[in-house]
């Protein structure tokens, strides 16, 4: 906003009319204002695209699959001549994968943040930093092709000398947490060096050490930013398709152990969008279903971090 | 259940639209195409096919290669099954049929007759199906009751000694076409004796190179898909013999050109109809397939027409062009 600057009152003296208040619009003004509002609007409307275009078809799947069957079903086979709808394998399948994830980014991620925010020389977080986020700009695919032809058979079956099928959730799910870290890492770092700096003099003047400074004034004070970060991590991970695509399987599967092959609903989506499915058969009206569910996860998940950070906020001006 | 795609192949000039799915038989509208000009050659026209999905990568592959050098030509191919096929081909609706087996002659053939169409039956390629398993999952040959055993809709078999005590003692982990595709329906139509009859908890895949994937990082792993797709991955599998009551045989070109390969091998068609074989551009694609039939079955990966059954397709077509 136009609020004054130092200078304007200083000098009256001068002719040239003042930039203060809003007495003269600049020319363009409005067009600008125009611009950006609809800027703003677009994305709200492609969202509503995207709610409308599940919606229309999802409603065609459930009058012809009931939503009971949908939600509480524990088999998913609804391009075999005998149709299942039981999403719970896809469901369970999606949770597993992005369980996995969760427990290589976070605790990766925020060490990551809370070395770079707290302990971190100025010049090695300017290096480190970079480099953190170029992981994020690794294309899914190879990550997904990394963990099918190097993580499962090198790390997994040859290194652990653990015995997994070629695709498995553990590998997936791990690999994904690699794709995931800089997302929570940068996020939350940014929001841990946005703490005052007050703060951090205020515990140290009171003997605190760095440790105590980084877990018990920095991490609390950052925690709506690194709740964000996490659930930012978690979205990607749940909407993520071409890692699990490659490497998860195209099984469903209503299992607990990561060492099995799953298929997410992403993979799902995928690889039955690739064959040939009629328009308007119950096979298409599934993937918008399917489609709807994810849709709807990741919605239930972002208001539920947003009451937790609406609750647990600290707020310092 | 089979659905229709339609795969019009355009004019350069972009005349024709895609018809995508059209459903049972209000597929009148699917190949419209207006009179396309610009091709080198002098054939134009369009060209209707439908039938059978596992003659579907033949005939469209037959159809891209054709069109490289007959761009007037629009050619529509759609995959509603062998039976689907002939019912709207024994109607008049469309110039070509694609079949997997030959037309029946107690229920196809007269309602054909009736409504005055004629044809032949032309052999274009022919089909085999191998079965595979992990290169360390030693199974040299299996019964076809072994298989429906093991890959039938009610099949608990989850080690491969409960099918043969002689059988490695290893967790079956099995992988397979998808439900669309032309190779799932003989698959299971052979072995399980139904089309569509099949156990459900396997990696189903349109994509063959999944499962060999799948197959060689698996220590149980069985899958199956068409036989040029194994000779293109043979070093990393083990092919396994099939025995339909005769002994053991080994898929190979000869075993499925011959027929010896049983069940999984048969001969698949395409029917033209005399009426269509008049036109200078139906005749001009059908005397280009069988020209081309090695090319095109390289493209399609099928097996292709060994010369005595090339020169036998050649002579039915001869006669039926007249």
């Amino acid at each position: 906003m136009a609020s004054a600057t130092p200078a304007a009152p200083a000098t009256p003296a001068t002719p040239r009319t003042p930039v203060l208040g809003v007495a003269r619009r600049r020319r363009g003004e409005d067009a600008i204002r125009v611009l950006l509002f609809l800027a703003a609007l677009l994305s709200i409307l492609t969202t509503l695209g995207i709610l409308f275009s599940l919606l229309r078809e999802t409603i065609a799947f459930f009058g012809e699959v009931g939503l009971w069957d949908f939600v509480s079903g524990t088999e998913w086979s609804p391009l075999f001549a005998d149709p299942q709808f039981g999403v719970l394998p896809l469901v369970t399948g999606t949770l597993l994968v992005t369980g996995l994830a969760l427990i290589v980014a976070v605790p990766l991620g925020l060490g990551a943040a809370i070395y770079l925010a707290e302990y971190a020389k100025p010049r090695t977080r300017r290096v480190v930093k970079p480099f953190i986020e170029l992981l994020a700009g690794v294309p899914t695919i190879v990550f997904g092709y990394f963990a099918l032809t190097f993580f499962t058979p090198v790390i997994l079956n040859g290194l652990l000398g653990m015995d997994v099928p070629t695709f498995n959730a553990l590998s997936a799910g791990l690999i994904m947490g690699f794709m995931v870290l800089p997302t929570v890492a940068s996020v939350s770092e940014d929001a841990m060096s946005a703490v005052p700096s007050s703060l951090r003099e205020g515990a140290f003047g009171l003997g605190a050490n760095k440790l105590q400074v980084s877990l018990r004034v920095v991490f609390p004070a950052a925690l709506s930013g690194i709740v964000a970060a996490i659930v930012l991590g978690v979205s990607r991970a749940i909407g993520e398709t071409m890692i699990v695509l490659v490497a998860a399987g195209q099984q469903p599967n209503l299992t607990a152990d990561p060492r099995e092959s799953v298929e997410t609903i992403t993979t799902f989506i995928a690889a039955t969008a690739k064959g040939d499915i009629a328009t308007g058969s119950i096979a298409y009206k599934t993937i918008f279903a399917v489609g709807m569910t994810l849709f709807l996860m990741t919605l239930v998940m972002n208001a539920i971090s947003i009451r937790f950070v609406r609750r647990f906020r600290q707020v310092y001006e | 259940m089979k659905s229709i795609r339609i795969l019009a192949v355009t004019a350069l000039s972009g005349v024709l639209a895609f018809g995508v799915a059209a459903c049972g038989d209000d597929d009148s509208d699917t190949s419209t195409g207006g009179a396309s000009s610009g091709g080198a050659s002098s054939l134009s026209g369009n060209i209707k096919i439908d039938g059978s999905s596992t003659v579907f990568p033949f005939a469209q592959a037959a159809a891209e290669q054709f069109r490289g050098e007959n761009s007037g030509v629009d050619i529509a191919v759609g995959e509603s099954g062998t039976g689907g096929g002939f019912e709207k081909f024994c109607a008049g609706e469309t110039d070509i049929s694609n079949a997997s087996r030959p037309i029946k002659d107690d229920e196809e053939a007269p309602i054909c007759k009736k409504n005055a169409v004629e044809y032949s039956e032309v052999q274009v390629a022919n089909d085999g199906i191998a079965i595979v398993t992990n290169k360390d999952l030693k199974i040299d040959c299996m019964t076809t009751d072994q298989l429906k055993m093991l890959w039938n809709k009610t099949s608990k078999i989850s080690n491969y000694k409960d099918l043969d005590p002689k059988f490695p003692d290893q967790k079956v982990a099995l992988f397979g076409a998808g439900t669309d595709s032309g190779t799932f329906d003989f698959f299971t139509d052979e072995i399980n004796g139904e089309e569509g009859d099949t156990r459900k908890d396997y990696s189903p895949s349109e994509d063959d190179n999944v499962t060999v994937q799948g197959v060689s990082g698996d220590k149980g792993g069985m899958g199956y898909f068409g036989f040029s797709y194994y000779e293109d991955n043979a070093d990393n599998l083990n092919l396994v013999k099939v025995d339909s009551g005769d002994g053991c045989v080994e898929p190979s070109i000869e075993t499925i050109q011959d027929g010896s390969y049983k069940p999984l091998a048969r001969p698949i068609f395409m029917y033209p109809a005399a009426k269509s074989l008049a036109r200078p551009e139906v005749k001009g694609f059908m005397d280009y397939v069988l020209k081309n039939q090695q090319a095109i079955a390289d493209a399609a990966k099928i097996v292709a027409l060994t010369d005595e059954q090339a020169t036998k397709a050649q002579t039915a077509l001869t006669a039926a062009e007249g």
